[in-house]
């Protein structure tokens, strides 16, 4: 039997490193898994608390996160190729239309 | 050291090895590859902890349809190695201080909260799917029907944006 606690400690480095990717790419699309990343990092607090609760709400809420995280991913990527045509780029950089 | 911990320590740093890896790869094809080992790390550990059909919808779900998503798009689009600009130092220092102090936040909270989570934590029953399915489709009925409302609006609105413009 594992501790709970080393998955959480899993759960929250993987979420760290998640923002830290997110901070630091410049790559829209790197981006965008990194947002990924700590979908998964919070799936894996869901299912630890779930084991150790010995309930099963925490499952079902990540079918629900993964379904969610699908549909994101969706409308996301239709998004990021909308970007990639208008502006030619795929750095976030470039997309300072808003910028004074 | 029993069996489960040495899988439990292989597959944790599998899953930190390929994070670290998606953040230090400078092509976005290899942060995509790096990522789906991290997705199939925690399936492992998801069957590690008796939730045979979550690991099943992660590798299946996760690993096969939004990466292929993922690769497909990176492809389409031609991505190239990212190119390095200097971005400013605002974001540089305080967005690395954040970061920490946010895992820190986290790592604090959960040493607070040792105590509650390891007295629930007893060896047990392991649920079953068939519980999981009696509590998606009788519990979780309306919600599980909302969701494929919500895959039918994003398809819709994947197909309207990415769609050409008409020519008129």
């Amino acid at each position: 039997m594992i501790p709970t606690n080393y998955y959480i400690v899993l759960s929250a480095i993987l979420f760290g490193l998640g923002v830290l990717a997110f901070i630091f790419k410049r790559n829209i699309i790197s981006i965008f898994m990194s947002i990924e990343l700590m979908l998964n990092a919070v799936n894996l607090a869901f299912v630890a608390f779930s084991q150790a609760m010995h309930k099963l709400d925490g499952q079902v809420f990540v079918l629900f996160v993964i379904v969610v995280a699908a549909a994101e991913a969706a409308v996301g990527l239709a998004i990021i190729i909308l970007t990639a045509r208008n502006r030619q780029s795929l750095n976030v950089e470039r997309v300072d239309l808003l910028k004074l | 050291m029993t069996a489960p911990l040495i899988i439990f320590f292989v597959l944790a740093t599998l899953a930190v090895g390929g994070a670290l890896s998606l953040i230090f790869q400078k092509h976005p094809i290899h942060s995509a590859l790096s990522l789906i080992v991290v997705m199939v790390a925690l399936a492992g550990l998801y069957l590690l902890m008796g939730a045979e059909f979550v690991a099943a919808v992660q590798i299946i779900v996760y690993g096969g349809a939004i990466m292929v998503l993922f690769v497909f798009v990176i492809m389409l689009l031609n991505a190239g190695i990212e190119e390095h600009t200097n971005f400013s130092k605002l974001a540089g220092f305080p967005g690395l201080l954040l970061a920490f102090a946010l895992t820190g936040f986290i790592a604090a909270t959960i040493a607070r909260s040792t105590d509650t989570v390891q007295a629930a934590s007893q060896p047990g029953n392991m649920a079953s799917t068939r519980d999981l399915s009696t509590m998606i489709f009788k519990d979780f009925v309306y919600p599980f029907e909302l969701t494929s409302f919500l895959i039918l609006v994003a398809v819709l609105g994947a197909i309207v944006l990415a769609q050409r413009e008409a020519k008129p």
